[in-house]
């Protein structure tokens, strides 16, 4: 039973533990002392089974000679290389796949979370069926599938699939071709830059304008143009210094052209495909949460369809679709880690698997692990906070 | 005269044309209302049609389902003797089938008792609840691990299969529940460092992920205790699932808290209780119940991360399909055992998004502005 307290804690009056102030600290200092003795425990305990393996701690082992290989290497690497390297090869192989799967998930998202809004009875039922598959499938389930009983099904290098004789598919990954920059290439990401930088001033000087007037101008359309025709036009005064390496069959294998990994492709896939599912709904929640009320003012405004759209919808839909959004992209970042099941070489795969087999220093290569992925969490947590308080609703 | 100059009585109404009625005006409604819908809907079916048919034709009409080898097959579409040929193992991975009795009781006890909690008219709810949560993990306890009471013992390394995913993910739910809850009344405490220890512990839980969590359950945790102890795997990675999800848990029990009204709190402490009196007999039964939605969210991501433990070697569901297809009798059949491994995933995961969409309707009065 519940009795109501009859007296009421005062500072100086009845016993000390009832003193709310008091009480908190006596409580604090008793979880303080719990922690402080479980987490002293656990430390005794690692000395003394490290010391009875013979294990050494510390950061040495990083210069040690790794001496086995990795298949996908975006820098230098060789079995000579350290312990070190490992892990910045794993971090950047990471990087490569959660930056392909983010573009590609937010594309496909995008899509099918308009679809399902679309009046079209049957394109809605369709984006309504992917997003219940798959995001209804473990992610592990779909890596699987598209490695083993796709890409791994994908006929021999001889009898590969080819698209436009320009892209092929087989067992081994996708070949395709291998640009290369001849003399006088360098202007051309110069022209893009500074492109760039021009749309951005014309941006920023068509607003002044559209405050100063009421004239708008179309940014988008004139924006574009300068950010594609520019570096084209440089591209092509200077002689189009580029060529494309087109694979060809020799022996048994291609040469030339870039390859591709099959468990790349496959982990690419599953975390677009995947992670698209989820950004659908997000997608259409934020354009759902919109007000009808404020495409119906906008009307009675007679602003045309497109800019109600572009200038009231989407950046109040803007305000809910991204930190959902966001956090998703980190779903994303910490699911590539799934690589490991495949064998695609990422920061677990490879620093968390092969390297920490080899050198039997677990604490410290899963310490580093975890704060690689909790340095990106907290880093875009905290951008996002930001985004937040800037993007919040101001009310009076 | 005025009868021949106006009418005295209404006319019936008359028919809409065939266009818009029926089928045929729903087809034109819905699907060819304009030039782009009209293109959208017939890329649309000439999709389904190289997709889904040849699909079904795979899957359903030329699949070989009987028989118990792989003579059976036919090879033209799937072959799901693959499936039964090995769906004891499946469902029962390698516990002894002398004591397979004991699983299909847990498995209906627990059917019951998912039964009785999620129909909303069934009685005495709260008593249920309690006795999911502290009794029936003590009866499957017994019952699963055996060795008392004169049942036979059953090692973990046994467990396999179907029994396993279920076991992990009803241990992760009935565990990081609780553990989210604390977590998350802990998070709002305004003891400073009973705050930071339930930040720091949620932060480092969500910001990693659980693919390294078991890496580290197998193999830091032996480091943890005395050399002599003998941690078992299936144990260690209970424990890192546990903590993992309760992280996800408390988050989600904290929206709901923060949508509970300060004045629910003040009221309650005008009338002297208890902070726990408080948060156990005011707060909480609000907070939870407007979170039941995200709440059956995390259960079923956490039920489909249970495939996660095949990369530590533990049997679950996945991993038992897996090794099937390494059999060496019946090669080739990847696409049948992963179809149907994301099948049984769709089947429970999808079961349990609807019901949180349907408790979602229901509690959509009340509290919402």
């Amino acid at each position: 039973m519940l009795r109501p307290s009859t007296t009421l804690p005062r500072r100086g009056r009845g016993p000390l533990w009832r003193n709310p102030a008091v009480r908190a600290l006596i409580i604090q200092a008793v979880l303080f002392l719990v922690l402080a003795a479980f987490i002293g425990y656990l430390v005794h305990n690692t000395l003394l089974n490290l010391e009875a393996r013979g294990i050494h701690t510390g950061f040495g082992f990083l210069d040690g000679r790794a001496g086995f290989s990795i298949p996908q290497t975006l820098i230098d690497y060789t079995s000579d290389s350290t312990y070190g390297r490992t892990f910045v090869i794993g971090l950047l192989n990471t990087l490569l796949v959660s930056a392909l799967g983010i573009v590609a998930a937010t594309i496909i998202g995008f899509l099918v979370g308009i679809a399902r809004l679309s009046p079209n009875w049957l394109l809605a039922r369709l984006a309504t069926i992917y997003v219940e598959a798959f995001r209804n499938i473990p992610l592990l389930v779909q890596i699987l599938f598209w490695y083993y009983a796709v890409l791994r099904a994908l006929p021999s290098p001889r009898q590969s699939l080819s698209l436009f004789d320009a892209f092929f598919f087989n067992v081994r990954g996708m070949v395709m071709p291998d640009p290369q920059p001849l003399d006088g290439f360098s202007a051309t990401p110069w022209a893009l830059l500074v492109a760039i930088v021009a749309a951005i001033v014309f941006g920023l000087l068509a607003k002044r304008r559209q405050a100063r007037t009421g004239q708008a101008l179309p940014v988008y359309w004139i924006g574009a143009a300068i950010i594609i025709g520019l570096p084209l036009i440089v591209f092509l005064a200077t002689g189009s210094p580029l060529e494309w390496a087109l694979p060809e069959m020799a022996g048994f294998n291609f040469r030339g052209g870039i390859n591709i990994l099959p468990e790349l492709l496959a982990l690419w896939l599953a975390l677009s495909i995947y992670t698209a599912a989820f950004i659908a709904e997000i997608v259409r929640s934020g354009i759902l949460s919109v007000s009808h009320g404020q495409t119906e003012a906008a009307r009675s405004l007679s602003l045309p369809e497109a800019i109600t759209l572009r200038k009231i919808v989407i950046p109040q839909a803007m305000r809910v679709i991204v930190p959902q959004m966001t956090s998703q992209y980190l779903n994303l970042i910490k699911n590539s880690s799934l690589a490991t099941a495949i064998g695609y070489p990422d920061l677990v795969a490879v620093f968390a698997g092969t390297t920490l087999n080899q050198t039997g220093q677990a604490i410290e290569i899963i310490a580093m692990t975890m704060a690689v992925y909790l340095v990106i969490s907290l880093t875009v947590s905290f951008l996002m906070n930001l985004y937040n308080a800037r993007t919040l609703l101001k009310e009076r | 005269m005025t009868d021949s100059t106006f009418r005295t009585e209404m006319i019936e109404a008359r028919e809409a044309p065939d266009q818009s009625r029926g089928v045929i005006g729903w087809f034109r409604a819905n699907l060819f209302n304009g030039p782009i819908n009209s293109i959208i809907s017939i890329l649309v079916i000439l999709l389904l049609a190289r997709l889904v048919w040849p699909f079904l034709e795979w899957a359903v009409i030329d699949a070989d389902w009987i028989g118990t080898t792989r003579d059976a097959c036919t090879g033209e579409g799937a072959c799901w003797v693959f499936i039964s040929a090995r769906f004891e193992s499946i469902v029962y991975g390698f516990y002894p089938e002398a004591a397979r009795w004991r699983v299909d009781i847990v498995f209906a006890l627990l059917a019951i008792l998912v039964a009785w909690l999620a129909i909303p008219k069934m009685p005495r709810k709260k008593w249920v609840a309690l006795f999911t949560l502290i009794g029936f993990p003590i009866i499957a306890f017994v019952l699963l691990v055996g060795g008392m009471f004169g049942l036979q013992h059953v090692p973990t390394r046994a467990w396999g299969g179907l029994m396993l995913t279920l076991t992990i993910a009803v241990v992760g739910i009935v565990g990081s529940l609780p553990l989210g809850i604390i977590l998350a009344l802990g998070r709002r405490s305004k003891m400073p460092f009973v705050k930071g220890v339930c930040v720091i512990f949620i932060e480092f839980w969500r910001g990693v992920p659980l693919i390294t969590v078991l890496f580290m359950a197998s193999v830091m945790l032996p480091l943890f205790v005395p050399g002599n102890i003998d941690f078992d795997k299936l144990v260690r990675a209970l424990i890192g699932i546990m903590f993992f999800w309760s992280a996800y848990m408390a988050e989600v029990i904290r929206s709901g808290l923060q949508a509970i009204g300060k004045g629910q709190n003040e009221a309650g402490q005008a009338l002297g209780l208890s902070y726990w009196h408080r948060m156990g007999l005011i707060i909480l039964p609000q907070a939870l119940k407007l979170v039941i939605p995200g709440i059956v969210n995390t259960f079923i991501a956490l039920f489909k991360d249970t495939s996660l433990v095949l990369i530590i070697g533990l049997f679950d569901l996945l991993a038992i399909i897996r090794a099937g297809l390494t059999d060496s009798n019946w090669l080739g059949f990847s696409t049948e055992g992963y179809v149907f491994a994301a099948a049984v995933y769709w089947v429970f995961c999808f079961s349990m998004s609807r019901y949180s969409q349907y408790i979602e309707r229901r509690l959509n009065t009340g509290h919402k502005r």
